[in-house]
């Protein structure tokens, strides 16, 4: 039973790696306002330009640059649509999910060709922090991601709380006509937290395709994009909230996979299903209470 | 030495004037008023000092010297600071975070220090804030020391407060008034614009009075009266008042009665408001914008719930009806906001039809020529200088308008509630829209009257009911009404 | 010295039917930086894009069945996105009535092509109608932003078919995950002889044709569009908004069923996870393209037909990935979204 749970909480730890990189993406974007429905297709992008950019030069290290500039460029072009032209948000995030996906399912053919095998590459070694203990062997032999995941936290709590810069953040989220008015160029604001956010969320991308995997499939994120916007709710737009989120959710969907080994009769669909079900519940009791950033979803314009 | 002065100051916008060669002086350390009354030109000119606009013509001089102010930041560098009514603050944030907002450098901000600073501005101002909380949890008072004690920590040695008191409870206005006294004996020069000639008398030092972009008179505290003054801000001759009438007549159609609107913090917007209407009768309602007419019109028309009291047309209740519901009942209604209250993505006949579908369906569908042909007759009847397909938001003002004002009276309502009818209208349009509600009064319809415009009210109404920190103030019959009395009334003296 | 300024007004009347025009034309200059990548020549891939599917009688055949599901959900999310609601769960809508068309399909054997079919595109309907509910009341009574539980409600619909392809529905002797073959009588009847092209294709074009009925020429079309462009003015002229965005939130979901029930009654006669290619997605461009009027939304749905039916043509012939038709549509997209934005611009002289 020990070895269930520890290896359990390894796992947990392996899973939620990618949504907590790109949850934080997007708690950057929301909470300067902009709710970033791009999320799902830059994660992909991300998968697609770190395991293109680790391919073609040979080192993952690259790769990961290649997939942060790619997340960076998406948030730079959503910043565009919501932020400068005031484009419904809704519609323009999706847009650039759409666009996201297909051109990286349309370079991914042009670079690799139809390959009767994926081509993959040698991923990220996992670190063995404890190689002698038994326990903590398995909870801490985790991808250098993972830690960096964990670490990257208590930064961005940092950041939002007890910067010049988060302050500004904070503010424009919550009220742009203040903000402005406190001689801040919104838009600028804006674009920035998109950049970061971008950049963050293909991290999260890159992650499954060059860490985990060390391939690129089609169904590489799956929904996991959607499983952030619902983290974020979740977590009540708190970094540490979101920290305890994404582990729950790792949580069950590690739980389900070795539920299945074990050979427990629950239909595994209903765990992987049982974030979205608990995020509606969660938004039906928030209700009128969600701490919403006061402005998400309004474009600035200023008249 | 002057704090500021502001010389031969000319702003126009489009055809209106909202300032004509204004000459404005402020001495260091007293509160000069600038009074008046709507559209005076007070809030113009103070933006014109804050950078918000530019004047046309004019000069402006800061202790002295020529200064150039493009935007709220020169100003603010100038030492000027401003407090309006609707407060610049970010609910989420503290305020300690409020006040430093894009007003500190360094890259990180430690709580403790900047409550600290805060603390220490708060001690030296004597403004009493508690820099730790959060502003969405503050009183309005508290919120607008907040705004006070942003504009002082930007070293602000000039004051500008718009209409201050309007958002306050009495116990908040006294601890206003002194702050402000004791600020001024430190230095401070507070300019205060203001339509209340009671809390004027109270607290300036000296008083400008401007009325339709013009300065009538600066005169100093002691050599003036509450009587004066209503008489500066509305300018015309006075002779003697006779009675109020507040009894309903007989054949009253229209009845309010202790309409009482709570808000945030348990102020009172609307405070035991009476008053009926008979048939072919208007009755108008005078007051400076922000006294609660706006919300007025919002529950009469349906849009909110007053918190207690009745409203009855013929005897019968509609206070907590919707605005459907209210129409059916009898009550033709203008929004306040033609843009608001209108859909100007649909067309003119579209428009004009939709409060009434009911009429224009045959066999569950909508009968489409009668809905245009109904869209004729009216745009025949009121002039409309436009077709039935026309989209509405292409309209001008003025006819946009008379759609608004054909689709009130489309179901020959018995009461009508006419809210700002000629706000922003040129001259032809708006005698079109008062000559049309006299007619209306002649068929017999009730009118209700509300606007901002007080040559419009004592034109059109035969009795006149002044609102006034959102209670009914004095109800005159016009034969008696003299303007420095609704001023008075208006400016919540008398 | 004249400068330019760009102010807000409404763009000159002569600009506005250029829109679809300029955004057509710049998608496919920027797409064909691509076509370039992909070592082909734009002009040549432009061609078996959009003209060679229109040469055959089998392609053109095929365009309109791949427009199919398309028009009914670029009608779904038109008729909400006009009443102000935004309707992003077409794609688990779709499904929801997948899923009843494929329960009736396969189960109710004795029954004759004139009860079924209409049974199951009642129940199709009605199961889409269903899946809609719960984020259509949560916006409505609780002000939730319903294009987060309509994006939740996708999520969950995916691992709903999944569970019941896993289990109730997975073939015994097979192991493949796939229900019951349909009966013959339940399935949706070909329109053209050695082709792929089915009824399905008929109840799209009426669907068309009732929803525009209904939104000009209704009272409740009316109270929909004035509360889709102004919230405040319908209010104000005593409409219940509330509900009228109830009802266009469930006669979507409704309408996104049908799209279901087509692609299993005309195409696949058994319900399979990848049932469909986005087709809820998509039907979002599908609508803004078409201006959210119900005839544009027919072209912009063929024309969308059009574009995947040469991306195959395109990849065969040049070698260039499929995925440029996909590449083409979201670049439409975002393009025709600038476009519409800038129209509420003027560039004047001052």
């Amino acid at each position: 039973m020990d070895d269930f749970l520890v290896s359990l909480i390894g796992a947990t730890l392996r899973v939620a790696t990618p949504l907590i990189f790109a949850t934080l993406g997007e708690l950057f974007c929301e909470r300067a306002g902009i709710l970033n429905l791009g999320i799902e297709g830059i994660m992909f992008l991300g998968a697609f330009a770190g395991f293109t950019t680790a391919s073609l030069t040979g080192s993952l290290w690259l790769g990961l640059i290649g997939a942060i500039i790619s997340g960076m460029l998406s948030g730079l072009l959503l910043s565009f649509f919501a932020v400068r032209l005031g484009v419904n948000q809704h519609v323009s995030g999706l847009g650039l999910t759409l666009l996201a996906t297909a051109l990286s399912l349309f370079l991914f053919r042009v670079i690799f060709k139809e390959n009767q095998n994926l081509p993959s590459v040698v991923p990220f070694q996992q670190l063995n922090l404890f190689p002698n203990n038994p326990i903590l062997h398995e909870i801490f032999s985790q991808y250098l991601l993972t830690y960096i995941a964990i670490a990257i936290i208590p930064v961005v709590w940092f950041i939002i709380f007890r910067t010049n810069y988060g302050l500004k953040i904070r503010s424009v989220g919550d009220n742009p006509e203040a903000t402005d008015a406190a001689g801040i160029n919104v838009y600028r604001l804006r674009t920035s937290a998109l950049v970061i956010g971008g950049g963050l969320m293909a991290i999260g991308g890159a992650f499954l395709s060059i860490a985990q995997l060390g391939k690129f499939t089609f169904g590489i994120i799956e929904g996991r994009g959607w499983v952030c916007i619902a983290l974020i709710i979740f977590g009540n737009w708190h970094p540490v909230k979101v920290l305890w989120g994404a582990l729950l959710f790792g949580g069950v969907q590690a739980l389900q996979s070795r539920l299945q080994i074990t050979g427990i009769k629950l239909p595994y669909e209903l765990f992987l299903a049982l974030p979205y079900i608990v995020t509606i519940i969660a938004l039906t009791l928030a209700g009128r209470n969600a701490s919403y950033p006061a402005a998400l979803l309004k474009p600035y314009k200023r008249e | 030495m002057l704090a500021v002065e502001m010389k031969g100051i000319n702003k126009t916008f489009g055809l209106v004037k909202a300032n004509q060669d204004v000459h404005f002086c402020l001495e260091q350390g007293e509160i000069h008023a600038l009074l008046g009354e709507n559209g005076a030109g007070k809030t113009t000119l103070m933006r014109i000092l804050y950078g918000l606009y530019k004047a046309d013509d004019g000069e402006i001089f800061i202790n002295g010297e020529k200064v150039n102010i493009a935007s709220p930041k020169e100003a603010i560098a100038a030492g000027i600071g401003m407090v309006t009514q609707h407060f610049t603050l970010v609910p989420t944030l503290t305020v300690a975070e409020n006040i430093v907002l894009g007003y500190t450098d360094g890259m990180l901000i430690s709580q403790k220090e900047i409550e600290k600073s805060v603390e220490a501005a708060s001690q030296k101002y004597g403004i009493d804030v508690n820099p730790a909380a959060m502003v969405k949890d503050l009183s309005v008072g508290e919120r607008q020391r907040v705004e006070i004690l942003k504009a002082l920590y930007r070293n602000a040695r000039v004051l500008i407060m718009d209409e201050p008191t309007a958002v306050l409870v009495p116990q908040e206005v006294d601890v206003l008034f002194e702050s402000l006294l004791r600020l001024v004996k430190e230095g401070l020069s507070v300019i205060f614009i203001s339509h209340k000639l009671v809390e004027v008398m109270a607290v300036c030092d000296r008083i400008t009075v401007l009325r339709d972009g013009r300065v009538t008179s600066t005169v100093n505290k002691a050599d003036t009266s509450q009587t004066e003054l209503a008489k500066m801000m509305v300018g015309r001759e006075t002779f003697g008042v006779k009675s109020q009438s507040t009894k309903c007549s007989g054949n009253a159609i229209y009845e309010l009665s202790g309409i009482t609107l709570e808000g945030k913090h348990g102020k009172k917007i609307l405070d035991n408001v009476s008053f009926c209407i008979s048939s072919g009768e208007i009755l108008g309602v005078a007051g400076v914008s922000g006294n609660g007419q706006g919300e007025l019109t919002h529950v009469i028309t349906g849009l909110i719930c007053p918190t207690s009291g009745s409203i009855k047309i013929e005897g019968k209740e509609i206070s907590h009806l919707s605005p459907g519901q209210i129409s059916d009942a009898g009550v033709g209604r203008t929004p306040e906001d033609r843009h608001e209250g209108t859909i100007g993505e649909l067309t003119v006949a579209e428009n004009l039809a939709i409060e009434n579908l009911k009429e224009f369906q045959k066999n569950g569908f909508l009968d489409q020529k009668r809905i245009v042909e109904s869209a004729k007759e009216k745009i025949k009847e009121f002039q409309i200088k436009a077709s039935p397909n026309d989209q509405l938001r292409k309209l001008s003002g003025g006819n946009m308008q008379k759609v608004v004002l054909a689709r009130a009276l489309a179901r020959k309502p018995k009461v009508l509630i006419a809210s700002q009818p000629t706000r922003g209208l040129d001259v032809g349009a708006t005698e079109y829209v008062r000559k049309r509600l006299l007619e209306e009064k002649e068929n017999g319809t009730a009118i209700l009257l509300l606007s901002e415009d007080l040559d419009e009210v004592l034109a059109l109404s035969d009795r006149i009911a002044v609102i006034y920190e959102g209670s009914i103030r004095g109800i005159v019959p016009s034969a008696e009404a003299t303007p420095e009395k609704i001023g008075l009334l208006m400016a919540g003296a008398g | 010295m004249s400068k330019l300024r760009i102010e807000r007004a409404a763009a000159p009347l002569w600009a506005k039917p250029l829109i679809p025009i300029v955004a057509v034309l710049v998608t496919f200059l920027v797409t064909s930086v691509l076509i370039i990548i992909a070592k082909a020549n734009p002009v040549s891939a432009y061609y078996h894009l959009l003209i060679e599917p229109l040469s055959t009688r089998f392609s053109v055949l095929e365009v309109l069945v791949k427009s199919t599901p398309l028009i009914l959900t670029g009608i779904a999310v038109t008729v909400a996105f006009a009443s102000g609601y935004f309707n992003i769960g077409a794609e688990g809508q779709l499904y929801a009535g997948a899923i009843a068309a494929a329960w009736i399909g396969s189960t109710f054997v004795n029954l004759p092509a004139i009860v079924v079919i209409p049974l199951m595109m009642l129940l199709g309907f009605l199961a889409g109608v269903i899946w809609a509910l719960i984020p259509a009341l949560l916006k409505i009574k609780l002000k939730v932003d319903e294009v987060v539980t309509t994006l939740l409600m996708n999520s969950i619909m995916v691992y709903v078919v999944s569970w019941l392809l896993n289990g109730v529905w997975r073939n015994p002797e097979t192991g493949a995950q796939q229900s019951p073959e349909f009966f013959e009588a339940a399935r949706y009847i070909k329109l053209a002889a050695k082709s792929r092209l089915h009824l399905g294709f008929i109840v799209a074009l009426v669907v068309v044709v009732i929803i525009y009925i209904l939104i000009k020429k209704t009272p409740l079309g009316l109270k929909m569009r004035a509360s889709g462009a102004s919230k405040a003015g319908a209010q104000f002229a005593g409409i219940n908004v509330n509900r009228t965005m109830l009802v266009a939130a469930l006669i979507s979901g409704g309408i996104a069923g049908l799209a279901g029930v087509g692609e299993i009654a005309g195409i696949h006669y058994h319900l399979i996870n990848e049932l469909s290619a986005g087709y809820g997605y998509t039907g979002i461009i599908a609508a803004t393209l078409g201006g959210l009027n119900p005839i544009g939304v027919l072209i912009a749905a063929l024309f969308i037909g059009l574009i995947g039916t040469g991306s195959l043509n395109v990849s065969m012939a040049l070698r260039v990935p499929v995925y440029l038709g996909d590449v083409v549509q979201s670049t439409l997209l975002l393009v025709t979204l600038a476009m519409l934005l800038l129209q509420n611009y003027r560039i004047k002289r001052i």
